[in-house]
């Protein structure tokens, strides 16, 4: 099952429209789409508005690979599940989020080598068409680096750079 | 003589800044950690932490704004948290504002997200905490942030 999410706060109807048109083309049957609150409803999947965090895990824990917004929720969310994932950064000239910075976090991400971007729905279809010869993905552990681990105990704790004089 | 486990209060918007906040939770072993969001869906992620939900803001809208800042205040003013540590966004920037005013000592990890410069609740909240972290190495010499890792 392919899971698309457009995350919690707006629906972001170009992916949902896209992944639906997608899976038209393809004859697919396997995707579940969350779309946010009065987002575009697609025709040839299943679909919520929203999924609350349970429901999510296990969808998630189900699925072979997740598309989303690049939202660090979903990022994170896949990389902690050991899923591919294809992200589509929203965009501030369209409304569907503030400002670019989806943008940035999708390059950022895709340099890193850690998410597949389709930088719009033009690049969707061969992003989505890969999804299937994509190798399984690194579980990451799902906690912060030891770095800031260990700045934000010694933060908490008033210790190292952080100890407070009196 | 052992000292009192510190009180903190760790506060997160929804989505991905809930998702940050949550990998930081080593880094609370020991403290006695409040967790204040937005969503009341997100109460079972942390058992045995206590747990508030509020409502959500975005600078756009002015009355949800004035509601979230009286109820951060008055969380604040009443949990004297000793630490404040915020993913953002909204509710952690109030968070931070007011717990400074109660004596608590306050710290903002500007979210991951924000790749190509610090957000823009994290350049105002900067000059009033006593520490912000930007996550991307890059950003480093944006005034008020220093940089100590990442949420991965």
């Amino acid at each position: 099952m392919i899971l698309v999410t457009v995350g919690a706060q707006m629906p972001f109807d170009r992916l949902v429209r896209g992944v639906d048109a997608w899976a038209a083309a393809r004859g697919r049957s396997d995707v579940f789409m969350q779309v946010g609150a009065g987002g575009a409803r697609p025709a040839h999947a299943e679909w919520v508005e929203f999924l609350e965090p349970a429901e999510f895990s296990s969808r998630l824990a189900e699925c072979s690979a997740l598309v989303a917004h690049a939202g660090m929720g979903s990022i994170l969310s896949a990389l902690e599940a050991g899923k591919p994932i294809v992200v589509m950064p929203r965009r501030g000239e369209f409304r569907e989020t503030r400002n670019d910075h989806q943008v940035a976090t999708a390059i950022r991400f895709r340099e890193l080598g850690k998410v597949h971007v389709a930088m719009d729905e033009s690049e969707l279809p061969a992003a989505l068409d890969a999804l299937d010869r994509m190798p399984v993905a690194e579980r990451i552990a799902a906690v912060a680096s030891p770095e800031l681990l260990s700045a934000v105990s010694d933060f908490v704790h008033a210790r190292g750079e952080f100890a407070v004089r009196r | 003589m052992p000292r009192r486990r510190p009180r903190v209060l760790a506060v997160a918007s929804g989505g991905g800044h809930w998702v940050q906040l949550l990998r930081l939770r080593p880094a609370l072993e020991g403290c006695e950690v409040t967790f204040v969001t937005v969503r009341d869906s997100y109460r079972s992620q942390v058992p045995g932490s206590d747990f508030i939900a509020v409502n959500d803001a975005t600078r756009w809208n002015k009355l949800s704004l004035l509601r979230l800042a009286f109820r951060m205040y008055r969380i604040v003013r009443s949990l004297r948290p000793d630490v404040i540590v915020s993913t953002g966004a909204a509710p952690g920037y109030f968070a931070l504002r007011f717990g400074r005013w109660f004596g608590a000592r306050t710290l903002w990890i500007d979210s991951i997200a924000n790749a190509e410069e610090v957000s823009l609740s994290g350049r105002r909240i900067s000059s009033h905490v006593d520490a912000a972290f930007t996550q991307w190495g890059h950003l480093s010499d944006t005034p008020g942030f220093r940089h100590r890792g990442a949420v991965l």
